[in-house]
């Protein structure tokens, strides 16, 4: 069996589990968030079971509207604050102690390897770079999983993707996940798993797998994950003490398909309006003009994709008439990136620092664009309207392109510069 | 269970940002989302729904977040099933939970025009254009799938269950 199907295995009492099949499993963490909380709150209360199954499984994080940025938002943050309450919920985010909840979920170990975890998030999947299995789901269903501890699901088939060679300068984990959605498409790994493997995976952080797996939703797919090996247990012993089950894929296990990507080969990726797979080399759009520039959110607003930003910015000013928002994504990001000195480099070169939010990147609130404007973004959706007017653009690529854009004020290819 | 309206018609990957914008996902009421239902690319979607429309899409309908405001929004703006070529899977998970009608069917885009009159079967998955009588072959969904929409949505289905999802 591969990962995805030995954890679903695991997690539903079975010896074994194939591809197609429906079991009943046993959820290990499920989490939710402000936009989805209070609709999967409602619906338990509907349920009419008084306690959640087991309240050190359920975390809970404010961060879409954080801080506040109405009165219908802080509604929507007070609901949650009271079923925290009222449930003993141990691990509640308030404003201030989290981030994005997805980052939040993996750097204060609530995620082990082998796990079972389900999001009221479609970013949920970004947990598979520690080794779980993890998914997103709707509020009703969390509802569901808040009064019984489990889950219906249907056992995905796996595509295999499989990265040999060296990264390229100024190359990351981002230009991969984009270069694949683009061959896979919007929609080719529905309702399947994606498995990362092969002889580069081992040079890839934790922070850079979480960006692989996250973005896979992007592609449809139901979780992405990488068998936990060395970088997975040197991370995980750092956050938690929890007890956990090794589970990795056997060599000899089944995929549906397998894509290649050869680091060798591959250069900085730009996913252009107004999908996520239409996806070009970032030198075929070089020259763009820029508005706004966003480095944040659950898939690129990590320590090190702020200190790879800061090596376009240090000593730098941003271009003129472009203003570079950085929300680091959550307050652990924060604090270490304002003992290295990162910020410092950020408002020299005229960036705004934010707090932790998924604020811009969904186009809630700090930063929307307006008709006409034009957005390079490290985030994770260019739909449109994402990031606020419907008539607005938006182009997704790594911090290293959208820091190198911003300084030059129109897109450019980070791999030709010279780190400032 | 059966269901009929006539057909508005969409393309490929319909997003949950464009069915409801993020914009309005602070409002908890689902007749006031309603009013927001698929105003990202049809501003004349409430007005053609307001009276029972079956939504035809082609493939990889409600991809994006996991908003299950999006169904919501659909299912009180007056949309009684979603047929489309294919889905997203939080989408389509999420509009059975809510007790919204969800039919896969590989050849919906190419037989069904937009104003065309739908008779759907769920149990039996199929689709009778009455408007060019052909019949469409639709995926049936599992019997528990088809327990959970009859019964109007996971909440009930799990009161009516006492406690569980499904019988193990």
């Amino acid at each position: 069996m591969n990962i995805a199907e030995k954890i679903l295995a695991f997690a539903s009492g079975k010896d074994e589990v194939k591809p197609g099949e429906i079991i009943d499993a046993k959820v290990d963490m499920a989490m939710v968030n402000e936009i989805t909380g209070p609709l999967a709150i409602q619906a338990f209360k509907e349920i009419g079971t008084p306690k959640v199954w087991d309240r050190n499984r359920v975390v809970m994080v404010l961060d879409h509207q954080v801080p506040a940025d109405s009165v219908k938002s802080a509604e929507l943050h007070k609901i949650m604050r009271a079923f925290a309450k009222e449930q003993e919920i141990p691990f509640f985010y308030d404003v201030g102690y989290g981030g994005v909840c997805h980052q939040v979920m993996v750097e204060k170990g609530h995620v082990c390897p082998g796990e079972l975890v389900v999001g009221a998030d479609s970013h949920t999947c970004t947990y598979g770079a520690v080794g779980a299995f993890a998914t997103g789901i709707g509020s009703t269903e969390m509802a569901g999983v808040f009064a019984t501890g489990t889950i219906w699901l249907k056992v995905p088939s796996t595509i295999k993707v499989n990265i040999t060679g060296k990264f390229q300068r100024f190359v990351t984990p981002k230009d991969v996940i984009l270069y694949v959605i683009g061959k896979v498409g919007a929609d080719g790994a529905n309702y399947r798993a994606v498995e990362f493997t092969g002889p580069s995976i081992g040079n890839v952080s934790v922070s850079g797998r979480m960006t692989l797996c996250n973005m896979t939703v992007e592609m449809g797919a139901k979780t992405g994950l990488i068998s936990p090996d060395k970088v997975t247990l040197e991370y995980i012993k750092d956050v938690t003490d929890k007890q956990f089950k090794i589970l990795a894929s056997d060599e000899n296990a089944s995929y549906e398909r397998e894509v290649e990507v050869n680091l060798e080969k591959l250069g900085p990726q730009v996913a252009c309006p107004h999908s996520v797979d239409n996806v070009k080399p970032v030198k075929d759009v070089e020259g763009t003009q820029i508005d706004q520039a966003f480095i944040g959110s659950c898939t690129n607003g990590r320590l090190e994709d702020l200190e790879l930003a800061a090596k376009f910015l240090y000593g730098k000013k941003i271009a003129k008439n472009v203003r570079l928002i950085i929300s680091p994504a959550s307050q652990d990001v924060y604090m270490q990136a304002l003992k290295r000195g990162l910020f410092e480099v950020f408002l020299k070169a005229g960036a705004l620092v934010c707090n932790p939010t998924c604020g811009a990147c969904f186009g809630g609130h700090m930063g929307l664009l307006a008709p006409g404007e034009v957005c390079v973004s490290a985030s994770n959706r260019n739909f449109i309207g994402r990031m606020g007017s419907p008539e607005a653009k938006v182009y997704l690529a790594s911090p290293a392109t959208v820091a190198a854009s911003a300084v030059a004020g129109k897109i450019v290819d980070p791999s030709t510069l010279g780190e400032a | 269970m059966k269901v009929s309206g006539k057909a508005v018609v969409y393309g490929d990957d319909v997003n949950t940002d464009v069915i409801i914008p993020s914009k309005f996902l602070t409002l908890l009421d689902p007749t006031e989302l309603s009013k927001h239902a698929m105003e990202g690319i049809d501003p004349k979607f409430v007005e053609k729904a307001k009276n029972g429309v079956v939504l035809v899409a082609a493939k990889n309908f409600g991809c994006g977040s996991s908003r299950e405001q999006a169904p919501l929004a659909l299912k009180y703006a007056g949309v009684k099933c979603v047929v489309a070529d294919s889905f997203a899977r939080i989408f389509y998970r999420n509009a059975i939970n809510i007790g919204l009608p969800v039919l896969e069917c590989p050849d919906a885009s190419s037989q069904i025009e937009e104003g065309d009159l739908l008779s759907i079967n769920l149990d039996e998955g199929l689709i009778v254009n009455e408007t060019n009588k052909r019949v469409i072959k639709a995926t049936k969904l599992p019997g528990f799938i088809l327990e959970i929409l009859q019964d109007g949505g996971l909440i009930a289905h799990i009161k009516k269950k006492g406690g569980k999802i499904r019988d193990l």
